[in-house]
């Protein structure tokens, strides 16, 4: 089989997991370095480095204003490429599509030809949304109205091709996960091996079938909302424009019926991958192993009926805001059983501190402390306050960037000598986490005092009383970004000169059929179904 | 069918459906403002009278007006703010002129604050529920025929109410833009 045909016809779930990791890791390269951009210019107050971007990339004599939608760019695609581009297609795409027929002890996905379609379509769908900055968007180039894509700013208040780009962008993309979750869903449910029943089924695999529900339900109403947006664009239509009748916050709710279980189509895979690390270096089963798999059930449904906290402040009555108050921090239940029964796991365990299991417990304490700042956000009253500060981003960034991330590191390290057949260096492991970690505290955990102080979200500039705590988070993004430095020699040091890997390589206390393979398992595994007791 | 098949033919037939609660969701959030008066969405009684002042609760009701830029014409209320009692039918008038040249078509969006007094502002009669076409230069006055439910007395989200703003907003009609 020609290198044409292995790779971009594949139909092996395990190419297509590999693709999708590749695709993440250069995606989140392009999606980092613009947030680099961006500590840039926050490093100081005023503007530094805007202005000259905004020449560089309108030509000379570029307005204040072209600079300042520049900035609106950058964030938008910062926003869109780490949530489309980079989680979602490494963390289901990639480990999902690795792991999941394996754990489960099948041969292959169900549909594997949609499985190529599925990341075949991403690649398109991301060239459209990295074209559209080199297209006009209303102030300037590129599409500026955040992930969120609200009305009207991305209606009449965004003329131009970029933000048509951008949504069809976003309805590729959304395609992709649509077919992933059908995918998904139809291999754990029809072809487990035998013996291997829903409640033996590994939590990694639970996380997955709960996250393509959230799929499955979420994004077509995404897709129908920047459907309409972009009917109001071009034709005409009025949804979201109060002049023929329609509601720009009808779109804000659409949206967030979306976005909000998108959280958690985010983070359930990551606490898929947790649960496996910690019981594999307590060397003890996973503690309350259904408690587990039904808590990420309850955060799924509880995740739909939430939305509006995002919409505090476009005047609900006092009722509709105790209601979402109340539903949101109900969430914190199932969430706390899952913190808890991680640490019953490791209580009494002879514990291992691996590169994976230090990225799994620094996941732990992260999403902790973004969980907190998201019981106190969940509070109407309060958010009247935070809303669209710094201490929301923080919030969302302890939970993603340092959360959704932090599992990500952990399942790369923990898998990925199953996957290539070499080992990561132990040392760089270590250093580049510790790095990472102490990078991304200094870099998020000031954006709690600036958000408590009063700084908005997506402004280029500040006044000067908030200059010292955006210096110290520019300073931990520099930190974070040399760790990356780390990770990336580490990973050609595995290539090059790593140790080869045996087929169970974490020995006792790794029991997922993954181990029972070698190391990389075999192009097409099992041939004969395996039987689970 | 084979059973694989079926569990990917239902996954996408969910994953249609939700495509359609999406779209479905506009007449029903339409819907739902309606009946539950939700962010300041009046109520109509289009041919009812009022039940008529029951209590001798007075309540202020403020008018407020506005227009898109790119209707040329005036439009005020001709009293900014009235006392009224609650439940007794009220009359407002507005002016509205047009300052072009040609015969424009505007139609006006309404609601009010605070919201949780939508539930309980009844409109019987109201300008807004059609469209209004000026010719050069005319002028004309509006009512707005409406009253105060006296149910908002009842309503404890509600009964520490005493002001009411009645907010109109006039678009053009753009007859390409007929979708609502």
């Amino acid at each position: 089989m020609g290198f044409f045909a292995r790779w971009f016809m594949s139909t092996n779930h395990k190419d297509i997991g590999t693709l999708y990791l590749i695709f993440a890791i250069l995606a989140g390269v392009i999606g980092g370095a613009i947030s680099g951009l961006m500590r840039a210019e926050l490093a100081q107050p005023g503007i530094q480095y805007l202005t000259t971007w905004a020449a560089m990339v309108e030509g000379q004599g570029a307005s204040i204003d072209q600079a300042y939608h520049l900035w609106n760019v950058l964030i938008t695609a910062h926003g869109l490429i780490m949530v489309f581009f980079m989680v979602m297609p490494a963390i289901i795409g990639g480990f999902g599509n690795w792991f999941i027929p394996i754990m489960i002890g099948a041969p292959d996905m169900a549909f594997p030809r949609m499985n190529n379609v599925s990341f075949w379509l991403l690649v398109p769908s991301f060239i459209l949304l990295l074209g559209s900055a080199f297209v006009p968007g209303g102030t300037g180039l590129g599409a500026g109205t955040g992930w969120t894509v609200y009305a009207p700013l991305s209606t009449y208040g965004s003329q131009g091709p970029a933000v048509d780009m951008a949504i069809f962008s976003l309805h590729l993309a959304g395609a992709s996960s649509i077919m992933g979750a059908i995918n998904f869903i139809t291999t754990i449910f029809n072809m487990r091996a035998p013996g291997m029943t829903l409640h033996k089924m590994p939590l990694f695999a639970w996380s997955v079938l709960v996250t393509a529900f959230l799929l499955l339900l979420a994004l077509p109403v995404l897709a129908a909302a920047i459907t309409m947006l972009l009917t109001d664009r071009n034709f005409g239509t009025t949804f979201f424009d109060p002049a023929g009748g329609g509601d720009p916050v009808l779109y804000q709710h659409l949206f967030w019926f979306f976005g909000h279980p998108e959280v958690y189509i985010m983070i359930l895979p990551g606490f898929g991958i947790v649960s496996q690390i910690i019981s594999t270096f307590s060397k003890k089963p996973i503690f309350g192993y259904l408690g587990m798999a039904y808590a990420m059930v309850a955060i799924g449904v509880v995740g739909f009926i939430v939305w509006a906290h995002h919409m505090f402040t476009t005047g609900l009555d006092v009722n509709t805001k105790m209601y979402f108050t109340a539903a949101t921090m109900v969430i914190a239940v199932p969430t706390g059983i899952k913190i808890f029964s991680w640490i019953a796991t490791m209580w009494g365990g002879s514990i291992r501190f691996t590169v994976p299991m230090v990225w799994a417990l620094g996941f732990i304490f992260m999403f902790t402390v973004g969980g907190v700042t998201g019981v106190v956000l969940a509070n109407g009253g309060v958010d009247n306050y935070m809303h669209d500060t710094y201490y929301v981003v923080a919030h969302f960034h302890y939970v993603l960037s340092l959360g959704a991330v932090f599992s990500l590191f952990a399942g790369f390290t923990y898998w990925f000598a199953k996957m290539s057949g070499r080992h990561l260096n132990e040392f760089l492991g270590h250093l580049h986490f510790w790095m990472f970690f102490i990078g991304v505290n200094v870099l998020f955990f000031p954006m709690h005092f600036l958000g408590l102080q009063g700084m908005p979200r997506r402004y280029p500039d500040y006044p000067d009383a908030f200059g010292y705590w955006n210096h110290i988070a520019s300073i931990g993004y520099m930190i974070m970004a040399s760790s990356m430095i780390v990770f990336f020699v580490n990973v050609a040091y595995a290539f090059i000169a790593g140790r080869k890997a045996e087929g169970n390589y974490w020995g006792e206390g790794a029991t997922t059929l993954e181990w029972t393979l070698s190391s990389p398992p075999p192009f097409h595994q099992f041939e004969t179904l395996p039987k689970i007791d | 069918m084979n059973a694989t098949l079926r569990t990917g033919m239902l996954a996408t037939t969910l994953a249609v459906a939700m495509a359609g609660v999406g779209y479905a969701s506009v007449p029903l959030y339409r819907m739902f403002c309606q009946v539950t008066g939700f962010g300041g969405t009046t109520q109509r009684a289009i041919g009812q009278s009022a039940p008529g002042a029951v209590s001798g609760k007075t309540m202020s009701v403020r008018f407020d007006t506005n227009h898109s830029a790119s209707l040329p014409w005036t439009f005020q209320p001709e009293v900014k703010r009235e006392i009224v009692k609650v439940g007794d039918q009220e009359i407002a008038f507005f002016t509205a002129k047009n300052l072009s040249d040609k015969p424009v078509t505007g139609t006006a969006t309404f609601n009010v604050t605070p919201n949780q007094a939508g539930k309980y502002f009844t409109k019987i009669q109201c300008f807004c529920f059609t469209k209004q076409t000026l010719k050069p230069g005319q002028q004309v006055r509006m009512p707005v025929v409406f009253y105060v439910d006296p149910a908002i007395l009842k309503d404890p989200a509600a009964n520490d109410v005493e002001e009411i703003t009645l907010s109109y907003t006039f678009y053009p009609v753009d007859e390409a833009k007929n979708q609502s």
